[in-house]
């Protein structure tokens, strides 16, 4: 591919980044939408995340986690730990990733 | 506050400022991921950079550069990346409310900054429309703080790429960061099973192309949620419930 192309392309994923991004702000007037569908839009982010989350924290290469040997199963576990405790989204992540980083290298897992 | 001041000292620049700090560790451990998965893939370095500065949306980038390195049809890059960012087409229908009153190029121009988690923290913060300048400010200021974190970051991936050794496991943070968000929006029985439904959705579909599980994961969520909103028993629920 040419730079040219690669310039093309990058543009072209811009564009594709505001049109979704702003795909229902898009029109002048309101697109009107049913109450339950305005009901339901309500639960697209949580589950957005959670689409994202599963492969991240319980798949390995199209498959679920088979092997109790996988730092991330003890890193997730201390992460929601430190969440229900604290509420707090920076302790979360520090705990989780102290946990993996300790099984990493400390076992080497 | 007159459409004059300018956005940054609004006092909800402040709270949206705020509301990115704590997951901005994340965001930047992604980013650092996302730099060094773009630098590995063979673009080029100044290529790449350029690729985040401008699409700014890290999981349509990740798919789209393996084509871009193979040569695929610039329709087949586009239409891949727009399948990953139908998540957003969904949000888009939430912000209509709170950006109605401005023109179209500022209405695209703050959605085009808005990520899941401003979405989501916005959500929060917003529960109903209350004014436009504030909806604004709120955007500009969680926005500042999550695209210089994830552009810095991407950026300092996309250079070190050889240098970072990967099995720190750097990426894991910002799935923890993801973690957190999630756990923060299981508030009651609806959420809980919305949540349920999408993961087992999200793996049953996980051989769909272009990452079109998500969409499967948020219509089964949606419905499930509408769901037990409708059929669970009024608020005064038997003892012992979960609320």
């Amino acid at each position: 591919m040419t730079i040219w192309m690669n310039l093309a392309a990058i543009a072209g994923l811009t564009v594709v980044s505001v049109v979704t991004r702003g795909f229902f702000l898009i029109p002048e007037r309101e697109v009107p939408l049913p109450p339950w569908l305005r009901e339901a839009l309500r639960y697209a982010p949580l589950a957005a995340l959670v689409a994202v989350l599963v492969p991240e924290i319980a798949m390995t290469d199209d498959h679920l986690i088979a092997t109790w040997r996988d730092p991330r199963l003890y890193a997730t576990v201390a992460a929601g730990a430190m969440f229900i405790a604290t509420r707090h989204l920076l302790g979360t992540i520090l705990a989780g990733s102290a946990v993996l980083l300790a099984l990493r290298l400390g076992l080497g897992w | 506050m007159t459409a004059s001041t300018p956005l940054w000292r609004h006092p909800e620049f402040a709270v949206g400022a705020r509301e990115m700090r704590d997951i901005a560790l994340g965001i930047g451990a992604w980013g650092l991921v996302a730099g060094i998965a773009m630098s590995k893939a063979g673009l080029g370095a100044a290529l790449a950079i350029a690729m985040s500065l401008c699409v700014f949306a890290g999981s349509a980038q990740l798919a789209a550069l393996p084509l871009m390195v193979q040569g695929a049809p610039l329709w087949v890059i586009w239409a891949t990346a727009f399948c990953v960012n139908l998540r957003f087409v969904i949000f888009s229908a939430g912000w209509r409310p709170y950006f109605e009153s401005l023109e179209r190029p500022k209405r695209l121009l703050a959605a085009y900054f808005t990520v899941d988690f401003t979405y989501i923290a916005f959500m929060r913060r917003f529960p109903a429309p209350v004014d436009t300048r504030a909806h604004l400010a709120y955007v500009a200021g969680n926005a500042a703080v999550g695209w210089t974190a994830w552009q810095g970051m991407t950026i300092l991936g996309v250079v070190l790429a050889d240098v970072i050794p990967t099995c720190w496991g750097l990426g894991f943070a910002g799935s923890l960061a993801l973690l957190g968000i999630t756990a923060s929006l299981l508030v009651n029985r609806a959420t809980w099973i919305a949540a349920a439904v999408a993961a087992c959705a999200a793996f049953a579909a996980f051989a769909l192309p272009f990452h079109l599980n998500i969409v499967v994961a948020i219509a089964a969520a949606m419905a499930a949620g509408v769901l037990v909103d409708r059929f669970s028993p009024p608020r005064a629920a038997p003892a012992g419930e979960a609320p």
